[in-house]
């Protein structure tokens, strides 16, 4: 039975955008009971067409042709107020990121109970005891205490289950989920997964699924419809799509994803003087907390965590939010002045060293960071930013902007980008001006921290096949830091796994990944989206052989 | 800079703003041209009111002087004391917010105090006890001005580099080995400016009209004509002069105005988040 079923929709963007419509004649139907997602990458207007559906176009931003029918009615034709019985009741939505969906003066049974209270339903307690029901069916430990914490007392993924709970309680026929999983842990998404699964097979409802993962896909769709620029160029069932791709951007997607290789040889450990020695490496932050009797807050970032880097390998850092991989990076980096331990790079100390001391062992380690919108300032031109360093280290100006566009041809950038500044850019070629940034004062270490997790799947594989490159070409040392380990699987020599602080793992790729010691490591293996995809396709190779 | 333009003409107010504005401007400049007599001079009988003789539009004040020529003279003065205050208050205000922003730790706590010693006090009545100390000249009135508005300019400033403080952008900077001095000016501060810019024509405003009550008091420079001094002078003819108040008070109502919807229109301009709204 078709629930929803679009046809045509356009979308027009404001005037002055980079394109006229964000939209371009989608078609889709939603039937009852099934999981369509929509995949795509960012600008693909897979979101607008969500946001279309729940009438919640940003402002400037209007339907410029097609129809939606729910019920026999048009949603693009209602009014605000039609529309607004419709949210939440027949149509609900979930987001991407649950700390910015819930209230943060709220009490999270007060906020479930307000979705009700805004459709005049219930009395005050029952509305209570629904929210028990609905915090207990979405799988929260303890719903009593649950219901009375404030959202920032809940780690992620339980914020994201109150707002699927939330986004339930009227029992939709729709639920349209908006990157629901995309900012939370791997181990964390999969749980969220299963539960989307769950509460479809349970109550029956149909879901549209809006996600840039192929792996979330292969895991969890019925249906595909793959986006680009606003219009759709495939769709069909999931397996169909994935495995027997007909458009070339579905396939340059697929093959864009990192698979989980650890099947090539390991770099051979030069044995020798290692360039980077970490040893009994400790952080503890101390907050603190308003009131003269209150106790600060402790947390133990990183603890006695040691490891040698040899020259020309990468060790990849793994582990989920908060386990501290950040921290230790930026201990490294000296950002952050370690509590204790010792930090060598090439026979120096440099753990505890201030002022001129630090400043003349400063460029020896480097870092890429992970936000290409914030790591540039947007108020300098690209030649500024990459002549910054050169010059606080003495070089004069005319040698450091022969330099800087040296190295701007090395990451496959223009070097008439040196005039422009960062906003003319994308994200993938301000990770490569931020790439060159680290490599302009030839540090002997470079710490990637999640360098390409806020990228594109197909940018993602072209910063990836550029570093490596350029570690091959340089000769580079790296520490590569990242929450996916599919990532950390291309590029990293080994790999150090940490778990609330704690390295529990450290070892050769082949053998962490190949071979987990510990339930920790097994545990974030498996809940990799898109295994059982991974297999299908191994499966059809084997068989076209 | 075209873009920029074009934001701010969006908003109609702070075109009539800058209109009005540069008219005030334009009077301050043409003032010794068109009046190279001073305007403390006598030049007719007291108390003739407005348009009734020609040389005269606006009549004269109690003592026989020009209105008009008062109120081109009084231009000068007025944004003289509004810009020269403005900018001594962001020269004692942004060093110390930035400085307690970025330092953090003790030196924002030692810097917060004392900028919280300042703002405790009452800004006018402060600017009182100042005056009442310093001569009553032109430079103490600014530098009075001055010190009683410069707080909010530190704690804005402090609160926008503590934000900025921790962005990747300044974390790549430190790690290029550039020195703190230089990160601040460099990475912190331009990136700090739209709200200071927004804040800094709002308080030539307040500056205006701080002087403006202090020359009523009596407590501005005597030898200057300014506003406050032309409605001060006049309060005691209130009831049968009641122009002499009126016309300067329409020139500082006019001229704030101006000023707030200047503020305003850059704030429209300058602030990232209310742009896509203008587009």
């Amino acid at each position: 039975m078709t629930l929803l079923s679009v046809d045509d929709l356009s979308i027009a963007l404001p005037k002055g955008a980079d394109r006229e419509l964000a939209v371009k004649d989608v078609s889709f139907t939603l039937e009852k009971g099934e999981i369509l997602c929509i995949v795509g990458e960012s600008g693909s207007g897979k979101s607008m067409s969500a946001n279309a559906l729940m009438g919640l176009l940003p402002e400037g931003v209007r339907s410029a042709g097609g129809t939606i029918m729910f019920g026999g009615r048009n949603l693009l034709d209602l009014s605000e107020t039609e529309m607004l019985s419709l949210r939440g009741c027949e149509i609900s939505m979930i987001f991407q990121e649950p700390l910015s969906a819930l209230n943060p003066l709220m009490r999270i049974g007060d906020q479930i109970a307000e979705v009700f209270e805004a459709h005049d339903l219930l009395t005050p307690r029952t509305r209570r005891a629904r929210a028990l029901e609905l915090l207990q069916e979405v799988g929260l430990p303890d719903p009593e205490t649950t219901i009375r914490a404030y959202p920032f007392q809940l780690s992620g993924g339980q914020r994201q289950r109150v707002v699927i709970a939330m986004a339930l309680a009227l029992e939709p026929q729709i639920l349209v989920a908006d990157e629901p999983t995309t900012a939370l842990d791997v181990t964390t998404q999969a749980q969220i997964l299963d539960l989307i699964e769950e509460l479809r097979r349970k109550r029956g409802m149909a879901v549209l699924f809006i996600t840039h993962d192929f792996g979330v896909v292969a895991d969890i769709a019925d249906r595909v419809i793959v986006m680009q620029s606003g219009e759709v160029v495939e769709a069909g069932v999931a397996d169909t799509v994935l495995l027997t791709p007909t458009h070339p951007y579905t396939r340059a997607l697929l093959d864009a994803i990192p698979g989980l290789a650890f099947t090539g040889t390991p770099r051979a450990a030069t044995e020798g003087k290692p360039i980077l020695s970490v040893r009994d490496l400790s952080m503890t932050f101390r907050t603190r907390t308003s009131g003269f009797f209150a106790k600060p807050r402790v947390v133990r970032a990183v603890k006695d965590v040691s490891f040698d880097l040899q020259k020309g390998e990468t060790i990849g850092i793994v582990g989920e939010s908060g386990s501290g991989k950040s921290t230790l990076g930026r201990c490294l980096a000296r950002l952050l002045t370690p509590e204790k331990g010792v930090v060598k790079i090439g026979g120096q100390d440099i753990s505890h060293i201030k002022g001129r001391a630090l400043h003349a062992h400063r460029r020896r380690i480097q870092m890429v960071f992970q936000d290409p919108f914030s790591s540039l300032n947007p108020r300098a031109r690209i030649g500024t930013i990459l002549t910054d360093g050169l010059i606080a280290y003495g070089s004069d100006k005319a040698s450091a902007r022969a330099r800087a566009a040296e190295l701007l041809t090395l990451v496959d950038l223009d070097p008439s980008a040196m005039e422009r500044y960062p906003h003319e850019f994308s994200g993938g070629q301000r990770q490569r001006v931020g790439i060159a940034r680290a490599l302009a004062l030839e540090p002997e270490v470079i710490i990637a921290d999640e360098a390409v997790s806020a990228l594109d799947v197909s940018i993602q594989a072209q910063v990836l096949d550029l570093l490596a490159d350029l570690k091959d070409r340089l000769n580079l040392s790296m520490i590569f830091i990242t929450h996916d380990l599919r990532v950390a699987s291309q590029v990293c020599d080994r790999i150090i796994v940490m778990q609330r602080g704690e390295m529990v793992e450290f070892g050769p790729l082949v053998q962490v990944l190949g071979d987990p010691q510990t339930v920790y490591t097994q545990s974030l293996l498996d809940a990799i989206p898109g295994k059982a995809h991974e297999k299908a396709l191994a499966a059809q190779k084997e068989a076209a052989l | 800079m075209k873009a920029f333009w074009f934001r701010y003409r969006q908003n109609r107010g702070a075109v009539i703003g800058l209109v009005i504005l540069a008219l005030v401007l334009l009077c301050a400049v043409a003032a010794p041209f068109l009046f190279p007599r001073s305007p403390w001079s006598m030049v007719q009988r007291p108390f003739l009111p407005p348009f009734t003789m020609d040389g005269l539009p606006l009549g004269t004040d109690a003592l026989g002087r020009d209105v008009l020529s008062g109120l081109f003279h009084g231009a000068r003065v007025s944004l003289l004391v509004g810009l020269v205050s403005t900018v001594v208050a962001l020269a004692i205000g942004i060093p110390i917010g930035a400085l307690a922003g970025y330092y953090g730790g003790l030196a924002d706590d030692m810097l917060m105090r004392f900028t919280e010693f300042f703002q405790t006090i009452p800004s006018f009545a402060l600017a009182i006890v100042l005056l009442a100390i310093f001569q009553p000249s032109l430079a103490y009135v600014i530098l009075a001005i001055a010190i009683v508005s410069w707080p909010p300019v530190a704690r804005l400033v402090r609160g926008e580099v503590l934000s900025l403080r921790h962005r990747e952008f300044v974390e790549a900077a430190t790690l290029s080995g550039q020195s703190n001095l230089a990160i601040i000016l460099k990475q912190v501060l331009p990136n700090a400016l739209p709200p200071i810019i927004v804040l800094a024509s709002l308080m030539v405003a307040t500056a205006i009209l701080l002087e403006s009550s202090l020359s009523f008091l009596g407590l501005g420079d005597p030898n200057v004509m300014s506003w406050g001094y032309m409605i001060g002078a006049a309060r005691t003819v209130l009831r049968t002069a009641w122009w002499l108040s009126f016309i300067p008070g329409i020139a500082i109502v006019l001229t704030v105005l101006a000023l707030n919807l200047i503020g305003e229109g850059l704030n429209d301009a300058l602030n990232p988040r209310l742009r896509r709204r203008q587009s």
